[in-house]
């Protein structure tokens, strides 16, 4: 006789095929939008998928590997500087690039850990931040890329990827989901394998990991650099989409970091449904009162506190408990027993 | 010998917290260790199993030295142990936690099966918990974890730092036996402890650790009878 025990928080096997069909139905009707929506609404969307990705990555650095950056603008700057310096300079087509950014991204972000890892805790997180802002300055003595005042994309270069500006924008909006896709359904993957299992040993008690065999700093390094690289690939797809960059705004601390920390926190950090919620909310706060001015930002702020103080675990260790459903889950459920 | 330290020391600054301490076991051999809060006995396990550099003294599991290596690969090499202040995975299962141990703390020897896991579990009276969130664990609970984890990783010595604490004589009883089958599989057993009925019943030698440095080492009773640990817990003058 098999007996069924109630066990919290997990919904039997069967229920995967439903959820693998949600999922899949909710990303057709994503990739459906280029078809019907209006350019406006599209091009927010691809905004929304770029920080869905981004914060993904950054919850996988600071909520599983423990790696507090505020540097993560130093690969999205990079990404796009190494798609605009490959398309301005040696002609490549901007979709071609693309790839090749993230992969530069990665390779920079190598020796950049072996700087940083020396440091821990908070002076990891200003080192990572330092080094971004070398970068920043590096990349505004570059004249034949614009300097300090950036540089844009040269309409030829452009047209390479369609002539049309609709059929361009549904490009990058396919591209865009198919990152953010890839970068969550990796990331599940990941949190289901043996690695995953080390990495969430590192989030909750990196020293106890360390003294049970997990080599954390060498797991550390892997998260750090393919974090990088798909950062660097993001960056790169957010100034195809801008034609222009600058260093101000490509190595820019608070789009591509603080806020992504802002989401990630208000979300729930160490999962993989918080940092969505938090991008939803967080678009949801911002398309309703950011012309509110600097209430705006006084509120977001409370926010953030009021998460810090009463609910550290963000909005999703709140829902999670009450509804008792995971969208991604991850635990791995013990073998049962012959009965 | 299996693990051989010998003159490890460790100071922070003029604060000498492991003075000079050498200490052996073989294979199936059980060492309790005692002494007065502060006197350095965590530090020792934690210069063991690499969660601390020595500043001095050397390391040997089986012949090689150790005493270079972090203390992921010493856990691998075969250096398990328990914390004191239990430092469970709260997030993962009970389950999970065994399978983190399994996965990365075995090294060369095989990796224990989901099914392995679960039979430490059931022996040391977790099984019924093996799906639950590790931060669910009341302290008996996570302790008895510590020790489960630290088998996980199949280890050749096991450190035991203070899990026989707050226990009930039944459930003390258990944990004695649990200890004993798991020497009997040929694996060492250092174990820091106050319950020291708890302690004598699995030990076949005591040292003593008192400021740093080890007093006295031998037979559990003749040491525990002696007049210089007499002094140091009862005050007796010399």
């Amino acid at each position: 006789m098999t007996m069924t025990v109630a066990m919290p928080g997990r919904l039997p096997r069967s229920v995967m095929p439903v959820r693998l069909a949600i999922l899949a139905a909710v990303v057709l009707a994503m990739a459906s939008v280029p078809l019907w929506a209006s350019g406006g609404s599209q091009r927010l969307l691809v905004e929304f998928m770029t920080y869905v990705a981004l914060a993904q990555l950054w919850n996988l650095m600071a909520g599983y590997a423990g790696l507090i950056s505020i540097g993560q603008q130093a690969f999205v700057g990079l990404g796009g500087y190494t798609l605009f310096s490959l398309a301005i300079l040696a002609g490549v087509p901007p979709l071609l690039a693309l790839p090749v950014a993230g992969f530069v991204a990665a390779i920079v972000a190598w020796p950049t850990a072996l700087v940083a890892f020396r440091l821990s805790g908070p002076y990891f997180a200003i080192g990572t931040w330092v080094i971004a802002e070398v970068y920043r300055l590096g990349f505004a003595q570059v004249g034949a890329l614009g300097g300090g005042s950036g540089i844009s994309l040269p309409v030829g270069l452009v047209k390479t990827i369609s002539a049309d500006r609709g059929t361009r924008d549904s490009i990058i909006y396919w591209i865009t989901l198919a990152a953010c896709v890839a970068v969550i359904g990796c990331i599940w993957a990941l949190m289901r394998s043996r690695l995953g299992l080390g990495l969430a040993a590192i989030r909750d008690d990196e020293v106890a990991a360390e003294s049970a065999g997990v080599v954390t700093r060498r797991l550390k390094l892997q998260v750090y650099v393919i974090c990088a690289g798909v950062t660097g690939f993001l960056g790169a797809l957010i100034f195809l989409q801008k034609l222009r960059i600058s260093p101000e705004v490509a190595f820019s601390v608070n789009d591509w970091t603080v806020l992504v920390i802002f989401m990630v926190v208000i979300g729930g950090i160490g999962s993989i449904e918080g940092p969505l919620i938090g991008c939803l909310l967080f678009f949801v706060l911002r398309e309703q009162f950011s012309d509110w001015g600097s209430w705006y930002m006084v509120g977001l702020g409370a926010l953030s506190v009021a998460t810090m103080l009463f609910a550290r675990g963000g909005l999703w260790s709140l829902i999670a408990p009450r509804i008792g459903f995971r969208l991604f889950p991850v635990a791995r459920a013990a073998p049962r027993r012959p009965s | 010998m299996l693990l051989e330290a010998t003159g490890l020391g460790k100071s922070y600054g003029a604060l000498k917290v492991v003075d000079d301490v050498s200490i052996a076991v073989d294979a199936g051999d059980a060492l309790g260790i005692i002494g007065p809060n502060g006197a350095g006995k965590s530090t020792l396990f934690n210069l063991i199993a690499g969660s601390v550099r020595p500043n001095r003294g050397t390391i040997r599991l089986a012949g090689r030295d150790i005493t270079a290596l972090s203390a992921a690969a010493r856990c691998r090499a075969g250096i398990g142990r328990s914390f004191q202040i239990p430092r469970p995975w709260v997030g993962l299962t009970v389950y999970e936690n065994l399978l983190v141990a399994a996965e990365f703390g075995a090294g060369e020897a095989a990796a224990m099966a989901g099914s392995d896991c679960l039979a430490i579990l059931d022996r040391l009276g977790l099984g019924h918990l093996a799906d639950v969130p590790a931060g669910r664990l009341r302290l008996l609970e996570r302790k008895r974890l510590e020790l489960a984890r630290g088998l996980a990783t199949r280890p050749r010595v096991l450190l035991l730092d203070e899990i026989a604490g707050g226990l009930t004589d039944l459930e003390c009883e258990s944990l004695i036996e649990a200890i004993r089958g798991i020497r009997k599989e040929g694996v060492a057993i250092i174990w820091i402890e106050h319950v020291v009925h708890a302690l004598f019943a699995v030990v076949d030698r005591l040292a003593v650790i008192s400021f740093g440095a080890k007093i006295a080492e031998g037979d559990p009773q003749e040491v525990f009878a002696s007049r210089q640990v007499q002094e140091i817990y009862l005050g007796v003058p010399a």
